[in-house]
């Protein structure tokens, strides 16, 4: 693509997300926010902040959502649907280190979509970098093993809000940068 | 390590929006078939199909096995809708997340600049 663009802006700033898979075991979710580091740090660490955009699915309200940050800190998100499911993730942080980088240790409760809960944590590491008004946020995440990582398609929390994503894709599409 | 499995990603990518791959995947899902019968049915040049199937081969979606002077072509062992929706879902997953964090921050700034209107960056057309 060369198409011609706003030369005020960066050409580095990518506001789409990208998933890429950089062993057997990790996923890699980043995207690019035009705000400070310390907003988006702050977003991730003020429960009542983190609520708002973590997981505000149509149909899905999430009831629980307690943090204590700090290291070995614990925290517990539930979310619940309009037609009685529930499901959630708990753990706690490894590592708080404001506003650079943030190590949590997960697990996932099928709550009522049933399954085997996983034996070892999830390792969520998100790192933080700023550069002239970008925040480029990285989450880096690594399952027990490869099974792990392939199972989490088939957990009620991917069924059960597919379709809630498709709505979400098309406000996605509409959402262009003019840059 | 780390690009090698970003190539292959990217590659996935690549197979997916190309028509004429996701034909080929296709007709070798129904039964193998030689280089030279995949260029007829889709009405290209030998090279042009040898190019895809380069391409197919070296992301492991096809594997080919050549006898005398035929290059047989199948199916490979990656296994591309699985992986290509499984990786859709999650990116969707975190997109409609970030895109929401998207609209607080704006939201957050938009607050600041409000108490601070000094510090506030010039206004967006």
């Amino acid at each position: 693509m060369n198409l011609s663009m706003n030369p005020t802006m960066s050409a580095a700033f990518n506001n789409t997300t990208q998933v890429s898979l950089p062993s057997d075991t990790e996923v890699r979710v980043t995207r690019d926010f035009k705000a400070p580091r310390r907003l988006v740090w702050q977003a991730h660490t003020d429960p009542a902040l983190f609520q708002r955009w973590i997981g505000g699915y149509p149909g899905w309200t999430m009831p629980v959502c307690e943090m204590d940050v700090r290291p070995s800190g614990k925290y517990r998100w539930r979310w619940r649907s309009e037609d009685g499911n529930e499901f959630g993730f708990h753990g706690e942080f490894r590592e708080v280190d404001a506003p650079e980088k943030l190590v949590q240790a997960e697990f996932y409760d099928p709550g009522t979509f049933g399954g085997a809960m996983p034996t070892t944590p999830t390792i969520t590491q998100t790192t933080f970098t700023e550069q002239r008004g970008v925040t480029t946020l990285v989450v880096l995440i690594t399952y027990g093993s490869k099974e792990e990582r392939d199972a989490a398609i088939s957990t009620g929390m991917t069924d059960g809000m597919e379709t809630s994503y498709a709505r979400l894709d098309a406000l996605v599409a509409e959402h262009v940068e003019p840059g | 390590m780390v690009q090698y499995q970003h190539t292959q990603l990217d590659a996935s990518f690549a197979v997916l929006a190309d028509a004429t791959r996701r034909g080929i995947l296709e007709r070798l899902g129904r039964a193998d078939a030689s280089v030279t019968e995949l260029a007829g049915t889709f009405q290209m040049t030998l090279t042009g199909m040898k190019k895809h199937i380069g391409v197919l081969e070296h992301t492991g979606f096809v594997i080919t096995e050549k006898t005398g002077r035929v290059r047989t072509c199948k199916l490979g062992p990656r296994r591309l809708e699985e992986e290509m929706a499984w990786i859709e879902r999650y990116r969707q997953l975190w997109s409609a997340r970030f895109d929401a964090l998207d609209t607080l921050l704006e939201e957050l700034q938009q607050t600041e600049r409000a108490r601070s209107p000094k510090k506030g960056r010039t206004s967006t057309p």
